[in-house]
């Protein structure tokens, strides 16, 4: 876990989503890069997504102590 | 049901199950002394609930064939009539705890092989694999095809019980591991496993009662098909995942099956339902003479070795495999690296000796299928859509996105308030 | 005729790798036209529009492929079709072969590189604000580049980075330089003490390359995206951002960039400003520079000036431009234009607003597709009316293509229409080098403007800034050839440019 007050010290360690060159460019500056070789979650359907988030959600309230 | 589960903690105890399993062979008998729930006028096919009426080439065909062995018809024309009447009962071989290649018929008289999983108890049946060419399973009914079978039930399946009643017990995990790093994935690829079979079988085969001659036969039928030890490695795949069915919250999968017109998923948390959508059209390499309009959709029960990290998904094991379906050696590792993307773990007992011996890929998820998109991959053989005329090819096929999309709506109604 | 359609379903390509292979068919033999894209509602749209849509698309998904290719003959269209696949197949293959096996998810990513820190995120609009939030969450920094994010997202995600001390860089954030390294479309610029915060993506290419030219350097180039400082999201990467320079020992300066602030913003930011005990240059794009001088900061008149006073503010001594404007003016001296008006095309947002900044009061009327104040819309982008200054890398333009700095395309038809006009004497154009841009623009664009000469016979005068550094690894130098020997006059900056420009327009040349 990163944070801001500690950023400027770290090495920068870059996942890169999305257009490939990107994560080209990093390579090639030795800069530690894994390109993320993404494709719209669940086939681009909004509907399995909407499932999956509720199920990560109900997962969430599971885990955490009991609520009244 | 607003009911508190861990489901990382479910599909945990699933895979435990999964990763604990010990498949052997106990013996063989026949179908309706030991299979649960088998009758006389039950057939049992592969893949999920399927009607005569929608039935494709190669099914009806094999039902045909089974109906003419077991006598209730005299010849096609006869059993067509006879499977569209209310005399016939249909249901998938996995509500019965078994599996079945290609068709996957099976009647209340073949003989099958008993598979039962140490660890918990459980058992799961197939038939014998009959060999190539024309036979049941590729929808075939001729004279040939039921003299093999009474040849089977009279001869193959008696020499080999009683060749393991003086064998014993003998491990089917640790032949699959073997086969594993022999170059077999053991769905399409069987020549190892089929060779260490024989070497298990042939000792104690040779101090049994049969004629002498038999006992050759049966050698020589054991030798001359590359595939007999496919109908041991479902069976086996079957009994491993059975463990796991049905843990409360899971969303392992637990079997992927294909009739020929739908392809069916069931997943460990949701106790006997079906999910299925349109079986997928294979594509890879056709033998020569035919093309894609001879091909049959997907069928048989043998993905249930991709439901447990064999075949497709061990294919960087088998890199033969994929030649045969058009691709590069190095498409093989790609494939099986994938499926590390839907899978919980890593087999402790099944390794691939070119990635460095990595356990294969094991326990799909349901959730992770549906978040990154990727599709279970199956490879598997082609069937010609018209009956009797058998394989035409082999190749990659994956099961339809529905059957996942209909088991997270069906998971989520059932468990998320 | 022949058209042909082919869909891969469940196959993903990035919109640039696409764009490119696209181009590439297109110039095959007998090739009328050809689109090969993502089945998404835009793609098919423009199927349609041109005439190539069929049922065989029907029931297509934004997660299939689709190919559709028109060509004279059969033979042409198949070709066309196995040189797309053979393009398709060799990205594939470079993306992932044998053990080297690409991520399709964060979490995947996470097994290869457990403590990244910065994700970039340019994936399109409607998944990236999901993309932002796995990595908050999983407690990354962002740099979201990727715009049609909507307020409500982002300011759910900068209050989620707010929380949890992370930077969200975005949406719409083209460049930052993080402890030296450059992200997306960045230039290489030396470490030194000046630190940046800016909401605009080529402004601060400009100004870090004049920093690194001028011969200081920086510490950090925090991009925070266009509406940091709108009234909805209130400049919170903003504020986060100049407060963690203002505490970093190695920042002595801090620049901030960007478009005035909203009114409600506007004074609560001075405030926390004020807080920074830190010298600060506040370049606030039109804005008055005596109301910002007012409340103790120093303000600049542009991007060049906003390099300038950091850099004097670093060495304490003065420091000089990299072309004084009275060189610049005197490169317009005995210049016959051969028509009276100005075409800008510009591949850099920033840029192209100063350039209609600082021209409008001298040329009066004034079109641009992105007008500032007192400048007028054009009534088609497509077509330029009188003085033109155009941003070919806003929305209208790249929809469904790749940015102007990656894909020369559109500007070089532009060029094409621009010297055929016979009203038009002076087109002026932006190079920008850097990482993520095309590695020979000059190039690209000396091409374009020969080919226009031929084709319509007029010689308007070129002009061109190159925004870069010599670091960058285009070779800036030999760009500055390359557009020379063609004939165009190279400047150092956008104020050069327009300077030039300015002299050039006014009283021909004297």
């Amino acid at each position: 876990m990163s944070s801001l007050k500690t950023l400027f010290r770290e090495e920068v360690k870059v996942f890169n989503v999305g257009i490939p060159s990107f994560a080209d460019d990093l390579k090639r500056q030795n800069v530690p890069v894994a390109h993320v070789e993404w494709r719209p979650p669940a086939g681009g359907n909004k509907r399995v997504i909407e499932l999956l988030d509720r199920i990560k959600l109900w997962q969430a309230a599971c885990q955490s102590p009991a609520k009244s | 049901m607003a009911v508190k589960i861990d489901v990382q903690a479910a599909n945990k105890e699933a895979v435990s199950r999964i990763q604990s399993a010990v498949p052997v062979i106990k013996g063989i008998g026949i179908a309706k002394d030991i299979v649960p729930g088998m009758k006389k006028n039950l057939i049992l096919h592969a893949g999920p609930p399927i009607t005569w009426a929608r039935m494709s080439g190669p099914m009806r065909g094999a039902v045909m064939g089974a109906l003419i062995y077991e006598g209730f018809a005299k010849n096609a024309a006869e059993a067509e009539k006879v499977a569209a009447s209310s005399e016939i009962e249909f249901a998938p071989w996995h509500e019965h705890n078994g599996v079945g290649p290609m068709a996957g018929v099976a009647t209340a008289s073949m003989p099958v092989w008993i598979v039962e999983n140490k660890t918990h108890g459980n058992r799961a049946y197939c038939t014998l694999n009959e060999g190539l060419g024309k036979v049941l399973r590729f929808g075939a009914y001729s004279e040939e095809v039921i003299t093999r079978l009474n040849w089977m039930r009279d001869v193959l399946g008696p020499v080999l019980r009683e060749t393991l009643e003086i064998k014993g017990e003998i491990n089917l995990k640790t032949l699959i591991a073997q086969a594993l790093q022999m170059g077999d994935e053991v769905h399409n690829r069987n020549r190892a496993g089929t060779s260490l079979l024989f070497r298990e079988l042939a000792p104690a085969l040779l101090d049994s009662k049969a004629p002498a001659a038999d006992k050759k036969r049966v050698l020589e039928f054991i030798n001359g098909n590359d595939h007999f030890f496919l109908n041991l490695s479902m069976p086996a795949a079957k009994a491993i995942l059975q463990s796991a069915e049905w843990i409360e919250g899971s969303t392992i999968l637990t079997v992927m099956c294909r009739n020929g017109t739908d392809f069916g998923i069931r997943v460990a948390g949701l106790k006997d339902r079906w999910f299925t959508g349109p079986a997928q059209q294979v594509k890879g390499l056709l033998f020569p003479g035919f093309s894609e309009a001879d091909c049959n959709p997907d069928i048989g029960d043998s993905a249930i070795t991709e439901t447990c990290g064999l075949g497709g998904f061990s294919m960087a094991a088998a890199p033969a495999i994929v030649k045969f379906v058009g691709g590069a050696a190095g498409d093989a590792l790609n494939y099986t690296q994938k499926m590390y993307e839907i899978t919980e773990t890593e087999s402790t007992t099944f390794q691939i000796p070119s990635l460095d011996f990595r356990g294969s890929p094991t326990g799909i998820n349901l959730l992770r299928v549906c978040e990154t998109g990727i599709l279970p991959q199956i490879n598997t053989g082609i069937a010609h859509k018209q009956p009797a005329i058998g394989q035409v090819g082999a190749g990659l096929v994956n099961p339809p996105m529905k059957c996942f999309e209909d088991a997270l709506e069906a998971y989520v109604e059932a468990y998320v308030p | 005729m022949t058209i042909r359609h082919v869909i891969r379903k469940e196959t993903y390509f990035d919109s640039v790798t696409l764009m490119q292979i696209t181009n590439e068919v297109k110039k095959l033999q007998g090739v009328e036209n050809a689109v090969v894209g993502m089945g998404t509602d835009f793609n098919i749209d423009s199927l349609k529009r041109l005439g190539l849509y069929s049922d065989a698309f029907a029931g297509i998904t934004p997660a299939d492929l689709m190919m559709c290719v028109q060509a004279g003959s059969d033979a042409a269209a198949d070709a066309a079709l196995a040189a797309a696949e053979k393009l398709l197949t060799s990205r594939k293959k470079a993306a992932g072969t044998g053990a080297a096996f690409v991520p399709p998810t964060q979490e995947a990513a996470a097994k290869q590189l457990p403590d990244a820190n910065v994700v970039v995120i340019s994936v399109p609009g409607a998944w990236a604000a999901r993309e932002a939030e796995i990595a908050l969450r999983a407690g990354r920094h962002v740099m979201l580049f990727s715009d049609n994010v909507t307020v409500e997202e982002e300011l759910k995600l900068k209050t989620l980075g707010v929380e949890k001390d992370l930077l969200v860089m975005g949406p719409d954030c083209g460049t930052a330089l993080i402890n030296g390294v450059p992200l997306a479309f960045s230039n290489a610029v030396r470490k030194g003490d000046i630190g940046l915060v800016a909401a605009s993506g080529t402004g601060l290419q400009e100004v870090t390359s004049l920093i690194h030219t001028m011969g200081y350097g920086i510490t950090q180039a925090i991009g925070v995206g266009g509406r940091d400082l709108s009234e909805k999201i209130g400049g919170k990467m903003t504020l986060m951002a100049a407060h963690a320079l203002g505490e970093d020992p190695a920042t002595k300066v801090i620049v901030l960039i960007s478009k005035p602030p909203a009114a409600a913003v506007l004074a609560p930011l001075y405030a926390e400003l004020k807080k920074i005990r830190k010298p600060i240059v506040v370049y606030f794009i039109g804005a008055d520079p005596e109301a910002i001088r007012k409340e103790g900061f120093t303000p600049a008149h542009n991007l060049q000036e906003a390099a300038q006073k950091a850099c004097e503010l670093s060495g304490g001594k003065p420091v000089q431009p990299p072309m004084a404007e009275a060189e610049a003016a005197a490169k317009a001296k005995g210049l016959a234009l051969p028509g009276r008006y100005l075409r800008g095309l510009y591949s850099g947002g920033t840029l192209c607003d100063e350039a209609q900044r600082l021209l409008q009061p001298v040329l009066g009327e004034l079109y641009s597709n992105t007008p500032v104040k007192g400048c007028k819309a054009l009534a088609s982008v497509h077509k330029s009316e009188k003085h033109t200054i155009v941003d070919l890398g806003d929305d209208e333009f790249t929809r469904g293509r790749a940015h102007p700095m990656i894909d020369p395309t559109l500007r070089q038809e532009r060029i094409g229409i621009e010297t055929a006009d016979p009203d038009v004497g002076l087109v002026a154009f932006d190079v920008v080098l850097g990482y993520g841009s095309h590695m020979d623009m000059a190039g690209e664009m000396v091409a374009a403007i020969e080919k226009a000469r031929k084709a319509s016979g007029r010689k308007p005068v070129f002009a061109a800034c190159i925004c870069g550094t010599a670091d960058d690894p285009q070779n800036m130098q030999k760009q500055k050839r390359t557009l020379e020997e063609a004939g165009v006059l190279v400047f150092p900056s956008n104020v050069a440019l327009v300077t030039f420009v300015k002299q050039a327009l006014s009283g021909k040349g004297a």
